[in-house]
């Protein structure tokens, strides 16, 4: 199997005295799709900031593409082709939806005749082709994470960092989503997803990194890590295995 | 020359004036700490109460200190209408709209006292304003420390409202989380508004203070507004202790820089210390992240 | 090239105006009126699509002034040359205060609070300084002559800042149309998301704050061609700061004409003020404060804004509600 695209080893990070992330690793590989599960607070959103240069690490390495990119500025990742969401999504109010996309198309694309053709066709590709000159914050919110996904993808990424982009969606909508996801990961796209939902988690993952108190506590398969008593107890609480018996309720 | 009670004068006299320009800065670093705004127009309101303090003698001879007990509620009235009925509604919270209000006001307040009163420096005449103490290394005027004696109840006075009143509390409770205080039935607009009638009363008391050494025109407030701006980012937004603290150093170097280096240059000095301080470290000395 | 078109209709139909009008008054009032307008775009680029608001940007037009006037009457240099001379220096002025603004991470009331800054310090060293005349300030030697950019005629004032005014409408309306415009605005709407997206927000910021000084510089030097004076009050003071960033807010910030409107607004309601009650020191200023009040409280997104909201709202009186797309369930 090729390196992986991403390879993350023992990153750390802390506030005032609490380390939000300690010692985490985990890898993606382009044309898999990878899910970051756990507790809420565990440090997930802090991993992706400290992924894509948000924050830096007081520890550990940050490996793309075979270069040690830990520590770079955001807009230099994403040059070399780490794309990420944000949890709460932030379009760009005033703009519209295809101005917003314009935004990211630009990173490849110089002439705007050019970036604004590439982000017309990335707005077709999520759905949001007919809402193109609506403004960008008269989206519904289903409607606002896919603009948060077409713009991310307008910049051709390798490797896209979804922070929880089905939270707030109803069924229908994360039934609509999925497989825009899928056909992504198809493209060649190294997909790391954090997420709460989990039947999208399931059903999308290939690979799952547990995350509890900075820590990555389990990996494995979906069906390995539902099975695994301490992910059950870092969701449920202390014990909450034993009293369960081992049933699967994730 | 260097000699040691020259300099032990300049440094009293720096610290009797810092303890003024802390007062400024206390109704400054205050306001930033519950709104979290920049109050651009403190120095105008600083004007506006000096004429207010120069009239109360001029026309109806009211000694200055007296007029404290006027003014402070006047103005702490002015602010919490000016917050409560203008900045408030105008700015509807959002941070760059705050901004250009606060300084449209500063704008307007200015030039209305251009306006109304032109250019021209004013001074009062107290009879005991030359009157010195002996303070064994040093004379001192009588205004002045009496200024530094009432700045030092002020702040006890704030101090204890903001522990033991509710009024101070809920201030408090908003400073820290705004949401939650909400929440738990705070009215945030009243509150808003009682804080900056505080920062401005604060304001006026200063103006009473300083009236006796100072001069009056419109552009007055903003000078010393601007030092109270360069005391409040030394000392941390929003820190009391520091605004208190960094009003004592700030003088003491205005002081000192005057001394040796001349006023204009003194002053340009504070605002270079003013800007290397932002661009090294915005919190300050106690303050939270910029 | 379709977008330059209202550009030319407009500078076009201004540059009739001499033709019609002799009064010097009236052409007065125009030149500084258009003066001020090239200051405002200037602060527009940073400001108003950039969103950072500087408080100071005296600075660029008192440093423009300066140094066209102390090459002029120290060094004897060519009065078009200082003229480009003031315009580097205000560049420079830019990029430097950008860099160790930006650089340093200041934002909002930070970056506000220390333009502020800078503009006082510039303005208390002009005061004192010997090179810049201290107290007296610098005085042009009278010299009506084309090659000393003096001219007779106050039509040909007009047509030079009426032609600098122009190119920055230009400017503005080129940015807009650029990857870079792209990125400044996106910068001022968020800059995490922007750069997220590959967006170097710190060297865009300083970019614009760089042509943002250069512009506004260039308003100084006229200045100083047009009224052949210049001290420290007049260069770096607070007055410039504060018609630099009204003119383009009443007029709309982020948009091409916005600072061209806002300062004809500006000046018009100046002037009908000093002609209501007396030409007063500070009631032109004091009209200004309560000008940008209003307009945060009632139009915060200028003249232009409510204009196109206007259009808007006329749009949808009398075009009918298109029904849906068949099938949206999503939006």
């Amino acid at each position: 199997m090729a390196d992986p695209l991403l390879s993350v080893e023992g990153v750390s990070r802390g506030f005032g005295g609490l380390m939000a992330v300690n010692g985490a690793s985990l890898s993606a590989s382009a044309r898999r799709i990878t899910a970051l599960i756990g507790p809420n607070g565990a440090g997930k959103t802090t991993l992706f900031s400290l992924i894509s240069g948000f924050l830096k690490p007081s520890a550990g390495r940050v490996i793309y593409d075979g270069t040690d990119v830990t520590g770079e500025p955001p807009y230099r990742l994403a040059r070399r082709g780490v794309a990420r969401t944000f949890q709460i999504v932030q379009p760009f109010a005033g703009l519209s939806v295809r101005d917003n996309i314009l935004v990211g198309a630009h990173l490849r694309h110089r002439g705007r005749g050019a970036a604004q053709a590439a982000a017309e066709a990335v707005g077709q590709e999520v759905g949001l082709g007919h809402l193109l000159h609506r403004p960008a914050n008269s989206l519904t919110v289903a409607g606002r994470k896919r603009l948060e996904l077409a713009r991310a993808l307008a910049t051709e990424p390798k490797l896209l960092l979804l922070d929880e982009v089905l939270a707030g969606l109803n069924p229908s909508e994360i039934n609509e989503i999925v497989p825009i996801i899928r056909g992504l990961s198809a493209r060649g796209i190294a997909i790391v997803m954090i997420e709460h939902v989990m039947q999208a988690v399931m059903s999308l993952a290939e690979q799952v990194f547990v995350l509890a108190e900075g820590r990555v506590i389990a990996q494995g398969s979906p069906a390995q890590v539902a099975a695994d008593a301490r992910v059950v107890e870092a969701y449920l609480g202390h014990g909450a295995a034993a009293k369960l018996g081992g049933v699967d309720v994730l | 020359m260097l000699s040691a009670p020259i300099l032990v004068s300049a440094i009293v006299n720096g610290l009797l004036t810092g303890s003024i320009y802390a007062l400024v800065a206390l109704g400054l670093t205050l306001i930033y700490g519950v709104l979290h705004i920049i109050n651009f127009a403190h120095g105008a309101l600083l004007s506006a109460a000096l004429f207010a303090a120069f009239f109360a003698y001029q026309k109806a001879g009211i000694d200055p200190y007296l007029a404290v007990l006027v003014l402070a509620p006047a103005f702490f009235g002015l602010g919490y209408a000016l917050q409560r009925l203008v900045i408030g509604p105008a700015a509807r919270g959002e941070e760059r709209a705050m901004l250009l209000v606060t300084l449209g006001m500063a704008v307007l307040i200015e030039n209305a006292l251009l306006y109304a009163f032109r250019a021209d420096t004013r001074t009062i005449d107290l009879p005991y304003a030359f009157k010195s103490v002996d303070l064994v290394f040093t004379f001192v005027a009588v205004p002045r420390l009496i200024s530094f004696a009432v700045v030092f109840v002020v702040a006890l006075v704030l101090w204890l409202i903001m522990t033991r009143t509710d009024t101070g509390k809920a201030i408090r409770a908003v400073a820290k989380e705004r949401l939650g205080a909400e929440l738990s039935g705070i009215n945030v607009t009243h509150i808003y508004a009682m804080t900056f009638g505080l920062g401005t009363a604060c304001v006026a008391i200063a103006a009473c203070l300083l009236i006796p050494t100072y001069y009056v025109n419109p552009s007055a407030g903003n000078a010393f507004v601007l030092i109270a701006f360069t005391i409040v980012v030394l000392g941390g937004m929003g820190s009391v202790p520091g605004a208190l603290i960094g009003g004592l150093v700030i003088g003491v170097v205005e002081s000192l820089g005057g001394f040796f280096f001349g006023e204009s240059l003194g002053q340009a000095g504070i605002f270079l210390i003013f800007i290397a301080v932002l661009l090294v470290r915005p919190r300050g000395l106690f303050g939270a992240s910029a | 090239m379709r977008a330059y078109l209202p550009i030319v209709i407009v500078v076009a139909a201004l540059a009739a105006v001499p033709l019609f009008v002799q009064s010097n008054v009236v052409l007065n009032f125009l030149i500084v009126a258009l003066m001020i307008a090239l200051a405002g775009q200037g602060w527009n680029i940073l400001g108003g699509y950039g969103g950072q608001y500087s408080f100071g940007h005296a600075a660029f037009f008192g440093t423009g002034a300066y140094t066209t006037a102390i090459l002029q009457v120290h060094y004897e240099v060519n009065a078009w040359l200082g003229f480009l001379a003031g315009i580097a220096a205000g560049a420079v002025a830019g990029g430097i205060i950008g860099g160790l603004t930006f650089r340093a991470g200041l934002r909002s009331s930070y970056f506000a609070l220390v333009t502020l800054a800078f503009a006082e310090v510039l303005r208390i060293f002009a005061s004192v300084a010997p090179i810049t005349g201290a107290g007296v300030g610098l005085l042009i030697k009278l010299d009506l002559h084309a090659q000393a950019f003096q001219f007779r005629s106050r039509a040909v004032f007009y047509l030079i800042i009426l032609a600098l005014v122009a190119a920055s409408l230009i400017i503005a309306q080129t940015l807009e149309r650029s990857r870079f415009g792209a990125w400044l605005v996106a910068v001022r709407e968020n800059e995490d998301a922007a750069m997220a997206l590959g967006v170097n927000a710190t060297a865009v910021k300083v970019a614009a704050m760089t042509i943002s000084g250069a512009i506004t510089a260039a308003a100084g030097c006229f200045y100083v061609q047009y009224f052949l004076f210049v001290d420290a009050p007049i260069g770096y003071g607070a007055w410039i700061s504060i018609e630099a960033l009204l003119t383009p807010i009443i007029g709309g910030a982020g948009t091409v004409f916005g600072a061209l409107i806002g300062a004809l607004a500006v000046k018009s309601i100046g002037e009908g003020a000093k002609f209501l009650t007396g030409d007063i020191p500070g009631l032109d200023l004091m009209t200004f404060g309560a000008v940008l009040v209003l307009v945060i409280a009632f139009a915060p997104r200028g003249l232009a804004g409510a204009l196109m909201d206007g259009r808007d709202w006329l749009a949808r009186r009398f075009v009918p509600l298109r029904k849906p797309a068949e099938g949206t369930t999503h939006g």
